[in-house]
């Protein structure tokens, strides 16, 4: 019988090959294993930097309308304000949406404003921005627990109202953002149902804090911040401020709101800024501002209670939260 | 010496590896570059980290039962020390920014959030197991009773994954992978126990 455990010599690999092909496998194993590695953090690391590559909008300067920020408090940088978004129709890393948003169309635009109004229209592009423009910086407090202060170019969406003109029977405005999902691929996993609806009372609607936004930072608002128009209610949590707008509707009743949809006992119909109501998962007592290290106190209807604490006379707002 | 012996090549690559994201992060910081919220990234980060970890070491009595790749045993408290290491990052971000070093408000927060209680169940189960990971440890306590100590692992995995699933706002992509990732490595091990009780059972009687 023929011994198949003897190897010819002439077949045994020589020791420096053999050697040389050790060293080879082993280099590639350390320089495949630390690129996987590195890359797959790379892959959910941040990526910042953002470019304000908007058009100039020219303001007006008009008197204060609202309680000045503290001494300590700073604007935010456009990176910060144009690089950290919750637009869930985009993504929902915060970090992503820049950058998942940077093809989005937003021209042409058309805002449909109808309902309980004696004159329903259409508001394009040009409309809009021919609405006497100013700049305000407010502090943007989202749900979440951070902050931001953001110098947003608008009007007051009361303008706009005051144009169609709401009939008396109209007590609530309802907001729609644009939806398209062959735009907005990830938003498959958004996990809330779209396109995204909000909703303010008349009286908050006209108040003259709140703003139709069209720009940040002197120019024409970024994709991922809710171009070509969104709306900012600086005493609520973010979310109410509903970007790209495309339908305001005057109703007679509270309309549905998205998140109140996605988890009624989570997140109400007013969702003012208020400290003393905790979210059920996490405190609103602080907050942080981005940009900030430590944590500062979240401030009742975010500091702007001279200006709207009337609207929510002998209301218990642990209850209508 | 074959691949699957070179248990010091093994070591230094695990090792690596493992730091390798904590070193990634500290650079990142080190040069400001985490992002506009760098504290949530960091507690994200280190969370999810430790559950990476925590998957791995589930992942090695399969492999080996599977493939035969018994050389993954050797590094596997290593890579379950990692998990530790990360899950005492991800503790102290919460200690330092979430409670800024108010420790006392840390039991109204797990008496007030699941997800923190859950969170923080889960880690002191990982206490006594990083600190029987020791070749002593495991002699004093013997192999069988050290193994059944360690099965606590699969409910620290369980109470991590669930942690993640609470906090997410709505997008349950992720948390959602690391569960179906756990349910199939839980699974494995239920279809082993099965088989091995039927194998089992007729020569016992």
């Amino acid at each position: 019988m023929k011994d198949r455990s003897h190897i010819p010599s002439s077949e045994v690999t020589p020791e420096e090959t053999f050697l040389n092909r050790r060293f080879f496998m082993k280099s590639a194993i350390w320089a495949g294993s630390t690129l996987a590695t590195a890359g797959l953090y790379r892959t959910f690391s941040p990526r910042p930097e953002v470019k304000n590559t908007g058009a100039a909008i020219a303001t007006v300067a008009e008197p204060s309308v609202q309680t000045a920020l503290a001494a300590d408090e700073k604007v935010n940088s456009f990176t910060d304000i144009a690089g950290y978004n919750n637009y869930y129709e985009f993504s929902t890393d915060k970090s992503e949406v820049a950058a998942k948003a940077k093809d989005f169309v937003t021209n042409p635009w058309s805002v449909q404003v109808g309902g309980l109004v004696q004159k329903p229209r259409n508001f394009d592009l040009a409309d809009l921005l021919k609405f006497e423009s100013v700049e305000r910086t407010y502090r943007f407090r989202c749900v979440e627990g951070w902050s931001m202060v953001i110098p947003w170019v608008g009007f007051p969406l009361s303008k706009l109202l005051n144009q169609v003109e709401p009939l008396s029977a109209a007590t609530h405005v309802a907001f729609e953002t644009y939806y398209d999902i062959k735009q907005m691929p990830d938003s498959r996993y958004a996990g809330i149902d779209l396109p995204y609806v909000e909703g303010l009372r008349l009286d908050e609607a006209m108040h003259p804090l709140t703003l139709l936004a069209t720009g940040l930072y002197g120019k024409t608002l970024p994709n991922q911040n809710g171009a070509p128009v969104r709306l900012v209610v600086p005493w609520k949590y973010g979310f109410k401020s509903i970007k790209s707008v495309v339908k305001i509707t005057l109703m007679d009743r509270e309309p549905p709101t998205t998140w109140s949809l996605a988890n009624p006992g989570e997140y109400g119909f007013y969702s003012n800024v208020n400290p003393k109501v905790d979210h059920p998962r996490w405190s609103q007592a602080h907050e942080r501002r981005i940009g900030e290290m430590g944590s500062r106190p979240t401030l009742m209807f975010n500091g702007y209670a001279e200006q709207v604490a009337h609207l929510y006379k002998g209301m218990d707002l642990s209850v209508d939260f | 010496m074959t691949f699957s012996a070179d248990t010091r090549f093994h070591r230094q690559l695990f090792l690596f590896n493992g730091l390798l994201p904590a070193v990634l992060i500290l650079i990142d910081g080190w040069r400001g570059k985490l992002g506009a919220n760098p504290v949530e990234f960091v507690t994200r980060a280190t969370g999810v980290l430790t559950l990476v970890f925590l998957i791995l070491t589930l992942l090695v009595t399969p492999l080996r039962k599977i493939y035969g790749w018994n050389w993954l045993l050797k590094q596997r408290r290593l890579v379950g020390l990692y998990a530790f290491f990360y899950g005492c990052a991800h503790l102290l971000t919460y200690l330092a920014y979430d409670r800024d070093w108010q420790l006392v408000t840390v039991v109204g927060d797990v008496y007030k959030r699941p997800f923190i209680a859950i969170g923080m169940f889960s880690f002191l189960l990982m206490v006594p197991l990083a600190v029987t990971s020791t070749n002593a440890m495991i002699k004093k306590l013997g192999g069988p009773r050290w193994a059944q100590l360690h099965r606590l692992t699969y409910y620290v995995t369980i109470g991590g994954v669930l942690h993640y699933w609470i906090i997410v706002k709505s997008d349950v992509t992720y948390p959602f992978f690391f569960a179906v990732v756990l349910a199939l490595l839980l699974g494995y091990r239920v279809v082993m126990s099965i088989k091995k009780a039927r194998g089992a059972a007729p020569r016992a009687s």
